[in-house]
């Protein structure tokens, strides 16, 4: 009894304190600071990606004067590790211990899945920079949650599209059995099907192993007119280099989304050159925009830029279009969320728009590996926007 | 599936098992012999591919060697890391129970991890292959084999029939097989065996380095490569029978078989196809396949 006695004073204890949080932030919304939590990979294997994220977002709200909409902002930060099993803990630290106003996470899907849901809980603003998980903005999408990178089904179509269009009648698709991995040839199979394309066969393995040889050979018998490939990191390295020694490069040409030749090309060396991929950013696009960002970039932190630095970058863009909207109270959701929807966000990858479901209305490049680079050959898909299947807003 | 198709697939399913037998027969050298379960097999063998990568320019400058000179000055190197390392650890480790050796070895792959880090980044990068290797054969009117897959079957093979060479054939081999039976009697009889020991995990260290720097060519180098081969390897060693030479191979090989079939026939059970492999033999033979001994 004396311990049950003890456990109710505890009890009352702790929801005392946690009304006195709940109330705290409401205090501290005047003209102080914005706390941002970001929650990225600062270790493991997406640790560059990370980093990355970081800066684009810093060199924008460096280039703002260090203030959106007139706050200070203040950065709180979190290494996921990009593992979801500590997901859960790492954004309740950001959302309960340091009190954010808005999140910003992550690379890894499953991760930000988890970061979704905590925020759909809370309420807490969260702007997705990469992962790229259908259901972020599909059904876990909420009136607080934005992304803006991509969503795995946005290059998928794309390129189904575009091969369909360049006379490509028969394909053989392949990837790791993964969520992102099935996203995307779900989202190329839809497309390529729309153009009269023929999907021959889905073949996949277990994530993350790296043996194709047993496949590569299943195409060749198979005799495909092309193949639609997503890998990414050391998969895609070995992926491209098997598909060419093994003589299948010439005879059947090589398609992916942007993630089977993006960072690794000095890995891949010759055996990339010609590979075609969509993504919602290019190497050289030449526009003033981006080549200011690139340059502004590079001069900051002695790196160039890449896709992911872009996609920090305009998370930051979106979080000063929504804060000036509604003059830095973020718990002016609705208001944020419409400030969005009808923003046009100047970003180096050229101008988007953000869909009902809160993932980008983008146009998808068409890309050719030529030399180290992925060279933008034309747009594979105008103003793209995602149907956020199972999204209700 | 025609004829043609399916010896191409055979060929691929072999090739496959003899390379698992490369990265494996070092665990289960150190791991049946010396009875210590070495979680850091994996990080060996990364540190092997990466110095296939990072040992190239350096080596081609130097003393303008090839991919072979590589090999060399890699599996040197490996033998005295493998040596110090034992030094320095596991030779702590014999008496120990298992947990604690699996405490110890998994802080080692932290470390290693951490180091590869350090040193060389966490890119992805790509090693050539030889040029005197880098042809390939016409297999079909679509597909060639790259020359290059065959010399690590053939490295496999010759390893193989070294291995088993040096320890039925040879002095050493009969001490090493002795120790690995009984430690007090043979040290009693006159024998070192902690030189012995420490000569058997420089050995195995020195083939894990060199799986890794064969295999960095066709699978690239990258972080984490070290613990993607590491289950793998625990699982031929347990289909094999743990310590023994003749086991791993056709485990490898039957690996290989289950593996590249489980892809084509049923896909979407690949993934658990070589567990299921292991759970039935290990029901039907609880020891492994040939346990040493």
């Amino acid at each position: 009894m004396f311990n049950a006695q003890r456990l109710s004073r505890h009890f009352r204890l702790a929801a005392a304190a946690a009304v006195a949080l709940a109330i705290a932030p409401a205090h501290a919304q005047g003209q102080g600071k914005i706390k941002v939590g970001l929650m990225l990979p600062a270790t493991g294997t997406f640790a560059a990606l990370g980093t990355m994220i970081e800066n684009g977002f810093k060199l924008y709200v460096t280039e703002q004067g260090g203030r959106l909409a007139g706050r200070e902002i203040e950065f709180v930060r979190v290494d996921d590790e990009s593992d979801p099993a500590k997901a859960v803990d790492n954004v309740n630290k950001l959302i309960k211990r340091d009190n954010v106003d808005v999140l910003v996470g992550t690379v890894h899907s499953g991760v930000a899945m988890a970061m979704a849901r905590a925020a759909k809980e809370s309420g807490t603003l969260l702007i997705v920079p990469n992962a790229g998980a259908d259901a972020v903005t599909g059904p876990m999408c909420a009136p607080n949650i934005f992304r803006s990178s991509f969503s795995n089904w946005q290059p998928g179509y794309a390129m189904g599209q575009t091969m369909a269009a360049r006379g490509v009648k028969t394909a053989v698709s392949i990837s790791w059995k993964y969520a992102a991995g099935d996203e995307m040839v779900r989202g190329f199979k839809e497309g390529f099907e729309k153009g009269g394309g023929k999907v021959l066969k889905e073949l996949n393995l277990p994530f993350p192993n790296v043996e194709f040889q047993a496949l590569l050979t299943d195409i060749a018998a198979t005799r495909p007119d092309a193949t639609f490939a997503f890998f990414a990191g050391g998969g895609a390295v070995k992926f491209v280099k098997d598909y060419a020694a093994a003589g299948l490069k010439r005879n059947i040409p090589l398609y992916g989304t942007g993630f089977l030749t993006d960072g690794t090309l000095e890995a891949q060396g010759a055996d990339a050159e010609g590979v075609m991929t969509t993504l919602h950013y290019a190497d050289s696009l030449g526009t003033p925009r981006d080549s200011a960002f690139r340059l502004a970039f590079a001069k900051t932190f002695k790196l160039q830029p890449d896709v992911y630095a872009v996609q920090g970058y305009d998370a930051a863009q979106m979080l000063a279009v929504g804060l000036a909207a509604v003059k830095g109270d973020v718990s002016k959701k609705r208001e944020f969320a419409a400030a969005l929807r009808a923003a046009r966000i100047d970003s180096p990858r050229g101008v988007f728009t953000i869909s009902p479901s809160h993932n980008p209305v983008q146009d998808i490049y068409l890309r050719q590996v030529v030399g180290k680079e992925n060279k933008s050959v034309g747009i594979a898909s105008k103003a793209l926007a995602d149907p956020g299947r199972g999204c209700r807003v | 599936m025609d004829l043609t198709t399916f010896l191409i697939q055979c060929l691929n399913a072999v090739q496959y098992g003899l390379l698992l037998f490369l990265v494996a027969s070092g665990l289960t050298l150190i791991f049946g012999i010396m009875g210590v379960i070495n979680l850091a097999h994996g990080s060996f063998y990364m540190i092997g591919a990466y110095m296939a990568f990072a040992l190239t320019p350096i080596i081609g400058g130097a003393f303008g060697g090839g991919f072979f000179a590589v090999l060399l000055v890699g599996t040197v190197l490996a033998v005295l890391l493998g040596y110090v390392l034992e030094w320095a650890f596991y030779s702590y480790l014999y008496e120990r129970e298992h947990l604690q050796q699996v405490l110890m070895t998994y802080g080692l792959i932290l470390v290693l991890e951490e180091v590869r880090s350090l040193l060389v980044g966490d890119d992805v990068h790509g090693v050539k292959v030889p040029p005197i290797l880098d042809g390939s054969l016409p297999l079909g009117d679509m597909m060639t084999y790259p020359v290059y897959r065959l010399f690590i079957s053939a490295v496999c093979i010759a390893l193989a029939i070294g291995m088993w060479l040096v320890f039925t054939k040879t002095r050493l081999g009969m001490m090493i097989r002795a120790g690995a039976t009984n430690r007090e009697m043979v040290q009693s009889l006159g024998i070192d065996i902690k030189f012995l020991y420490r000569v058997v995990f420089a050995a195995g260290v020195a083939i894990a380095a060199l799986a890794g720097m064969v295999a960095a060519p066709v699978s690239s180098v990258y972080p984490g490569m070290g613990s993607s081969v590491l289950i793998i390897c625990f699982v031929v060693v347990v289909i094999g029978g743990i310590g023994s030479i003749k086991g791993a191979l056709v485990a490898a090989l039957l690996i290989g078989v289950v593996d590249t079939f489980g892809k084509l026939v049923l896909p979407s059970a690949s993934g658990v196809m070589v567990y299921l492999l292991m759970a039935v033999i290990l029901l039907w033979k609880p020891d492994g396949l040939f346990k040493a001994g």
